[in-house]
């Protein structure tokens, strides 16, 4: 396992390369110009100059090689020196977002906060009410638990967040107003009352968000329940004299779980991503909404940054995503 | 056959099944499985239970321990005595200490018989820490021991395996020790070497005539196989359409066949020696699915010996010999059969 493990990791570095790579070929081939917003009354030689500023006149493969240089080497630097004080990074060059005029990294350590309690949470949350439901709906098939299950599940996959998310606040923050429609970033936890302000403004996002990913979780969940439960060995287990509670929660589950758990490491990238409508909806500005604005302004090393990120959180999980499957399944030996 | 079959009815039985009635209610109508079954197994006999797929023996088995699906299975009529108790009336907390416990059970297909993401070890210990209530380390020795008995060499070492590291005869082994674990009265075993290949059949079958003389517990053995019941079985119940339609020792199954459906699986089994026959033998047709209780023969649509009573009544088991009945109306002395030819047909 831990030599798949390695060469799992040692293939990803190349993969990795050639994903930054065409993600900076797209970005420079992408019509638009980061000076757009500047004022057109600047004359063109000073544009020049600024042009020259943000390294805009260096051929494509010299400014990828400096963002690649940044990130691999400077941006841990400066990482290392921000933990144990140490001065590695000191005078080099780090990725620096055309928008803000600030480094990249700074910018997205402020925003991942607000993205992974919200969408992080919401995440959670829904994984733990996914697989109750998914165990329930496939051993009382047909119940009407099943039934309510199958239409939440239904409902909340086919409604988009947009629509959720406006109605809860139509209904929570407007009408009843019992929670606030916008997330205040700005909210420091430091005692009871500022952590159930935090728990409040939390709430709505996260209940559209997990609503969201219950739906298809659960359903992934019943179905493998419901393909494990008219197993042979399932017979066995009853007829070893097992009770109910045994056969499905030992015997069925432990396999159910298989595709489950894969489904659920995949799916944890698209955490980090953001949810970009649900943070729109809520004015939470995490990375999502970090993103959109990027793209909008042309800010060419966050956008390339930010999807590098998400390139590496996916490769990343979907090695986990195996790795597991290899844990949870005796069957499955990677050596 | 070790030696002649008990004969007559002192040696008490252990479990003892009377008019056993299963029924699946699905969508698309009912479907009557088990239509008034009744046997009894003695203590220490092999029951050899025969007959083509779909005539029943399975669903009458799984429906004596409650292991078949409600919905959309529903048994009826009993009692089912064992042990003193009726196992139709039991409790699902009782029929889970007898299931396992008292009454193992051996299923057909072992590669999938067994949870594939648990050792083997785990799957044997758990019967025995629930129903004889061993602690971890003591129900790791016996399971050791039970590894052992049905032949796996270096036991104490594979219960650390998963089930996908043994090969299909191993496996069923193991299938048989978990079966065992608890010293069962009664061990039901479901076609348990039909989807293994003969040399693998002839080991189990040699293993398991092996543990029921040392254990001495009665075995029901469900087989298509009449080769497999000729050796190994004491008495044979052949089933048709539910019913239970001829009973009788294994000697004077073969010798002496009363039933029209046993005569014809006897001849649908290939000879080796003499004269090879150019086509196989077949029953043609198929095996009824009874939408309602069958009022008439179940067999009368394939039977050579059809005549009109048979299409009215359905026959009840007359016995014709010691320990031996048939459901045929040709055993009615009442009934003038229009062809008296029950002797045996092969030679």
């Amino acid at each position: 396992m831990l030599a798949f493990t390695i060469r799992r990791l040692l293939l990803a570095v190349p993969t990795l390369v050639v994903i930054g790579l065409v993600v900076f070929l797209l970005l420079d081939m992408a019509p638009g110009d980061p000076l757009a917003d500047q004022p057109l009354t600047i004359p063109p030689e000073v544009r020049e100059e600024m042009r020259r500023a943000l390294g805009l006149d260096q051929p494509s493969w010299v400014r990828f090689g400096l963002w690649l240089y940044q990130f691999f080497v400077v941006e841990p630097q400066v990482a290392v020196d921000h933990l144990f004080g140490t001065s590695f990074s000191e005078g080099k060059a780090r990725v620096i977002s055309w928008q803000f005029k600030q480094p990249v990294m700074d910018i997205i350590a402020q925003r991942l906060p607000q993205t992974l309690w919200v969408v992080g949470s919401a995440y959670v949350v829904g994984v733990l009410i996914a697989i109750p439901i998914g165990i329930v709906s496939a051993v009382r098939q047909y119940s009407v638990l099943d039934q309510i299950g199958t239409f939440v599940s239904m409902v909340g996959f086919s409604v988009p967040t947009f629509f959720t998310g406006v109605l809860l606040i139509v209904v929570f923050s407007v009408n009843l107003g019992w929670f606030p429609s916008i997330y205040d970033t700005q909210l420091q936890v430091t005692d009871w009352g500022s952590f159930l302000q935090q728990l409040r403004q939390m709430a709505l996002p996260v209940f559209v968000l997990a609503l969201f990913n219950a739906a298809q979780i659960s359903r992934y969940m019943r179905a493998s329940m419901l393909d494990n439960l008219s197993q042979d060995y399932v017979r066995t287990a009853r007829a070893k004299g097992m009770d109910e509670r045994t056969v499905v929660l030992r015997h069925v589950l432990r396999n159910s779980m298989i595709p489950v758990v894969t489904v659920i490491a995949l799916g944890v990238p698209s955490v980090f991503g953001g949810a970009i409508i649900t943070e729109q909806v809520f004015k939470v500005n995490g990375l999502g909404q970090l993103l959109i604005t990027a793209i909008n302004a042309n800010d060419l090393p966050m956008v390339q940054t930010l999807t590098f990120i998400f390139a590496v959180l996916i490769v990343l999980f979907n090695l986990i995503a195996d790795v597991l499957y290899g844990v949870l399944d005796p069957r499955i030996r990677y050596d | 056959m070790p030696e002649g079959a008990p004969s007559a009815l002192p040696i008490p039985p252990v479990l003892e099944v009377r008019d056993l009635r299963t029924v699946f209610r699905t969508r698309a109508g009912d479907v009557h499985a088990v239509n008034g079954v009744s046997f009894a197994v003695r203590e220490g006999e092999l029951l050899g239970v025969v007959g083509e797929s779909g005539s029943g023996k399975s669903v009458t088995m799984m429906s004596l321990l409650g292991l078949l699906p409600s919905p959309p299975a529903e048994v009826s009529g009993g009692p089912v005595r064992f042990e003193g108790k009726d196992l139709l009336q039991a409790g699902p907390e009782e029929l889970r200490a007898v299931r396992g416990g008292r009454i193992g059970f051996v299923f057909q297909d072992p590669m999938t018989s067994l949870n594939p993401v648990f050792t083997v070890g785990f799957q044997i210990m758990e019967p025995l820490r629930k129903h004889l209530g061993m602690g971890k380390r003591q129900a790791r020795a016996r399971a050791a021991e039970l590894l052992a008995l049905v032949g796996i060499p270096d036991a104490g070492r594979r219960l650390d395996d998963y089930p996908h590291q043994f090969s299909g005869g191993m496996r069923q082994r193991v299938m048989i020790a978990i079966a065992l674990a608890c010293e069962p009265r009664v061990l039901i075993a479901d076609e348990p070497t039909t989807a293994l290949d003969v040399t693998i059949q002839a080991q189990i079958l040699e293993l398991m005539a092996e543990l029921r003389q040392r254990l001495g517990m009665a075995v029901v053995w469900i087989t298509h196989d009449l080769g497999v019941i000729a050796g190994i079985a004491d008495r044979v119940l052949v089933m048709y359409g539910g019913q239970v339609v001829e009973h009788a020792p294994v000697e004077a199954l073969f010798a002496n066949p009363r039933h029209p459906y046993t005569r014809a699986l006897l001849t649908t089994v290939p000879r080796v020696r003499g004269e090879r026959v150019k086509r196989l033998h077949v029953i043609e047709g198929q095996p009824p699915i009874l939408e309602a209780h069958p009022d008439a023969c179940t067999f009368r649509d394939r039977c050579p010996h059809a005549f009109d009573v048979c299409h009215r009544l359905n026959p009840q088991r007359y016995p014709v010999g010691e320990d031996h009945d048939a459901a045929c109306f040709l055993n009615d002395p009442g009934l003038a059969p229009p062809r008296p030819s029950l002797e045996v047909v092969h030679g």
